[in-house]
């Protein structure tokens, strides 16, 4: 990393990038910001630009889930047991019941409309992953600098701490932690409870992975010319943190934090599909999976699901990795 | 305690995940030849239902290995150890016991007949003090001779409930034992003649603390088989038991499998129940539940040992395949899942509210989500299963005509109750048990409609009954109002369905079966059962006491359970033993 990104976006000398567009046109040559080139790389790049596509869409399905069901679905927990055969479990029609007001068809032994479930279920994974990779984001960043910018005995005991979250078992602590919760604790109850656990055990507990990287960094950058002549300049401390420092970790902190949306999401649906995630009868992408392991005669039933989780952890990683291209030219690919 | 049936949790591959995707393309080679093949052997039709209530395929050939398979394991092949129905059908091939349950189709096995014993226990006025004299030249594998000293020293053994965790309790319970005695391992010493005397070697006196009519049905326990004290290595006597029946381990590995070849010490002239026809069989345990369904079908496996029916994939196929269903039976278990009501938590502890559960409980939905008409069980109305003898058929909580629940009922009871707007409370099921998670689901949208908001909370099933819904304090504390729950009969009569579920006095701190039945009226009922000497009158009492738990509403029945099972290729002698719920092990063969 040796190209600081200035987020301002201001007073910065013309990179090479600047002149290629601006050569033959009427307009004059402009000097660009690294956000600007950083931006268009990232829209040369299709396959980037569709896994952000992609994560649009998921969110705005998050968002206005009621909206999607109501003009499309039904209800996620209502039951439709005229559409099952009662003897094999099984939905009556073929091709799992898949018709136009069951678009993705119904779930066996209960009959709830699948496609409202998996649309329901982006809710789930999405929020879970966003808040707890903000979590881990935060911490990590937070103590990756400290330990970093100051070294010796804070650094000795940052790093051990992140060598022990490391070595935890974290899927044998989440189950125990998961079983344990009381059904109303911090003044929450329900699945709010349960969202905001899972966001602590999740992002709790990777922090350590984007806080290696960034004490990594932070013990490159403050060896570095600006920063000793901030430091001569007479600058403290924080303001070497806060100015010098940080504004130089945007990038690294950016493409990790897309790279672990998708782990996220993978981790909530593995905590759901082992029964220890939301409770029943909220729909999660994981838990369905967990039904559909009974019902592998019913192959559409583990289908959608499936293909959400595996859509979702697919775009945001090539997006994440257009984004790194994008702001890091010289890694290479 | 109850005989357990295997319940098989498929979560195995925990991080499937990656592979959920291509789950597709499920690939149904039902294989055609194999219709064809068994009609050229011209010794039955395949037909549904052809092993229940008479013999399918009877023959007496001889010869032939017959492979089991099960997607579990046994507890124990301990006979002090094991309390699954499978273990006890199971481990007659290589025990013998004083009685057992005959092996004949439908209600006839329910009869018990001697085995190891002459006749069946003579009994002093007071049903206090049973004898049971032994046959002579019954023999262990090695050859010693049987004496009644071994068949006391292997009842005393399972006492031992450190030692032998799994097994029943009701020796422990009723023989009149010495304050002093605590294991056969720990004070071998004390006298035990106050318990079981064994005057000579083929004598034995059971004396019990009260009477019981019923005694023969604990001489059918697995207990009484006998064990050669010299021979026994406490826990570790699974590894080798030395058998009285017809076949003898050659290997045990638990976890692994099973492969028993014929006894050479064993004398058909001293046994009148067993032919022995094949020459050995083998087992295989921790079987894939899918993949042992499939070779099932094929041929390659012609039991499952556990007999609890396929799994719900294999059950849309044999169902959907007339050839495949020609060779399927649907045997009833006496088993009936249901969900306790739970009085201490309010507001259940008023009958009203108890009530409307019941009204507003959709039957046909809960009867789908324990996996339907077939593989589920029948809709049950009251608690004791219709194979328990002395079975009343009444129903005091129609619901409606659909049987999807009675709304307008429900919402009366509500009111009654003082709760018009409905109330919230909680629902205990096993999270291992997709069944149970899919009525508690059921459930859920049922009651919804009458304002009764239910919250699932799904806890280890291993642990359900000691730390969680068994344990009352914990039920309180959790506000948990419904609790799955499933009971199978140890034998087929009221004592040994309901003595275990319904007693309030047998409520403990915590691991209690019965988690909501408590009323002295009940509890005054039973006392009254165990009296009545009259077998007849006798299960009407039962029945009595199986109303007044409907009447007092503290469980909603939701299933009389039954299994789809598939009859293995090229066995014969195949029936089901209302005993057990099993097809009989003792009679199979191979063509």
């Amino acid at each position: 990393m040796t190209a600081p990104l200035d987020v301002s976006g201001t007073e910065l000398q013309a990179a090479p990038e600047a002149v290629v567009e601006g050569a033959g046109g009427a307009k004059a040559i402009q000097g660009r910001s690294l956000g600007q080139i950083a931006w268009m790389r990232l829209k040369r790049d299709k396959v980037a630009m569709a896994g952000a596509i992609f994560v649009i869409f998921l969110i705005l399905v998050a968002i206005f889930a009621p909206v999607i069901t109501g003009l499309l679905g039904h209800p996620p927990n209502e039951f439709h047991q005229d559409m099952i055969n009662p003897e094999t479990m099984g939905p009556k029609a073929s091709w799992g019941g898949i018709n136009k007001d069951f678009l993705f068809g119904v779930e066996p032994v209960n009959g709830r409309d699948l496609f409202s479930r998996v649309v329901y279920g982006a809710r789930i994974s999405l929020l879970i992953a966003f808040f707890a990779t903000m979590l881990s984001v935060v911490i990590g960043t937070v103590l990756g600098v400290v330990a970093g910018y100051f070294g010796g005995w804070t650094d000795m005991i940052i790093s051990r701490a992140m060598d022990v979250f490391l070595a935890f078992p974290l899927l044998v602590f989440a189950i125990a932690l998961a079983g344990v919760i009381p059904d109303k604790a911090f003044g929450l109850e329900g699945d709010t409870l349960r969202i905001v656990l899972l966001v602590f055990i999740i992002g709790f507990f990777s922090w350590p992975y984007i806080g290696r990287i960034i004490r990594g960094q932070t013990l490159s950058l403050r060896e570095r010319e600006f920063v000793d002549a901030a430091r001569s300049l007479g600058a403290r401390g924080p303001y070497i943190l806060f100015r010098e420092i940080l504004p130089n970790l945007v990038a690294p902190i950016l493409i990790y934090s897309t790279l672990l949306i998708p782990t996220n999401v993978l981790f909530e649906a593995a905590l759901s599909f082992l029964g220890v995630g939301i409770r029943p009868p909220t729909a999660t992408w994981g838990g369905m999976l967990s039904d559909a392991v009974h019902f592998y005669t019913v192959p559409h039933f583990m289908f959608f699901p499936g293909m959400a989780i595996f859509l979702t952890v697919l775009a945001f990683n090539l997006f994440g990795d257009g984004l790194r291209d994008a702001l890091d030219p010289r890694s290479s690919r | 305690m109850t005989r357990r049936s295997l319940v098989v949790a498929t979560l195995s591959g925990a991080l499937l995940l990656g592979v959920a995707a291509c789950g597709g393309g499920s690939t149904s080679t039902s294989p055609s030849g194999g219709s064809t093949g068994e009609a050229a052997a011209p010794a039955a039709a395949d037909a549904f239902n052809a092993g229940i209530g008479k013999v399918f395929n009877p023959s007496d050939k001889k010869g032939g290995v017959i492979k089991f398979a099960i997607s579990d394991d046994f507890d124990s092949v301990d006979p002090a150890d094991t309390y699954y129905g499978f273990a006890w059908d199971f481990l007659r091939v290589y025990g013998r016991s004083l009685v057992t349950y005959k092996p004949a189709p439908g209600q006839e096995g329910n009869q018990v007949v001697p085995d190891l014993a002459e006749s069946l226990g003579q009994a002093s006025d007071d049903n206090k003090t049973w004898t049971y004299k032994l046959r002579t030249g019954v023999k262990f594998e090695d050859g010693t001779p049987v004496k009644s000293a071994d068949v006391k020293y292997a009842v005393l053994r399972s006492l031992d409930k450190k030692t032998f965790p799994n097994g029943p309790t009701y020796f422990n319970d009723w023989l009149d034992l010495p304050k002093d005695f605590v294991s056969v391992y720990k004070t071998p010493d004390v006298k035990t003649d106050s318990a079981i005397e064994t005057p000579d070697d083929q004598t034995i006196v059971f004396h019990l603390k009260k009477g019981y009519a019923g005694f023969d049905n604990f001489a059918a326990l697995p207990g009484t088989i006998p064990v050669p004290q010299a021979k026994d290595t406490g826990v570790k006597y699974r590894e080798h038991v030395v058998a009285t029946g017809p076949y003898m381990f050659k290997s045990a590995e638990a976890g692994k499998g099973y492969s028993l070849v014929r006894n050479p010490n064993w004398d058909q002239a001293t046994d009148q129940i067993r032919k022995a026809l094949p020459d050995g069989y083998e087992i295989e345990a921790k079987a894939n539940a899918d993949d042992l369904d499939n070779r099932l079908i094929s041929g390659d496996v012609q039991v499952d040992l556990a007999g609890t029916g396929v799994q719900p994939a294999a059950l849309s196929r044999v169902l959907g395949d007339p050839a495949l269903k020609a060779r399927s039976d649907n045997p009833t278990a006496a088993r009936t899942w249901y969900w306790s009501i739970i009085g201490d938590v309010k507001p259940l502890d008023n009958l009203d509210c108890r009530k409307a559960i019941q009204f507003a409980a959709d039957k046909v939905a809960l009867q789908t989500a324990y996996n339907g008409p077939f593989a589920g069980g029948d809709i049950a109305t009251s608690l004791m299963p219709p194979s328990i003898a002395g079975h009343q058929d009444f129903n005091l909580y129609p619901a409606g005509a659909d049987n999807h629940g009675d709304v307008a009922k429900a919402k009366e009871a509500l009111t009654a109750c003082g709760q018009p707007n409905g109330f919230a409370i909680n629902a205990a099921y096993r999270a291992d048990r997709p069944k149970e998670k899919q009525a508690g689901e059921a459930l859920q949208q049922a009651l919804a409609r009458v304002g009764i908001k239910l919250t699932l909370k799904g806890y280890p099933a291993g642990d359900y009954f000691a730390l969680y819904a068994g344990k009352p304090s914990f039920n309180k504390e959790n506000n948990i109002g419904l609790a799955a729950n499933g009971w199978g009969a140890d034998w087929n009569d009221g004592f040994g369905f309901l003595s275990q579920i319904v007693d309030s006095r047998t409520i403990r701190e915590a691991g209690n079966y019965n988690m909501s039945v408590k009323d002295p009226a009940v509890d005054a009922l039973i006392d009254k059962a165990m009296t009545t000497a009259d077998a007849t009158a006798r299960n009407g009492v039962w029945a009595e006491v199986d109303k007044k738990v409907m009447e007092d509403s503290y469980v909603l029945p939701a299933v009389w359970a039954k299994a789809l099972t598939v009859r293995g290729k090229g066995l014969t002698n195949v029936f089901v033993n209302d005993a057990y719920g099993l097809y009989d092990y003792l009679a199979l063969g191979v063509q």
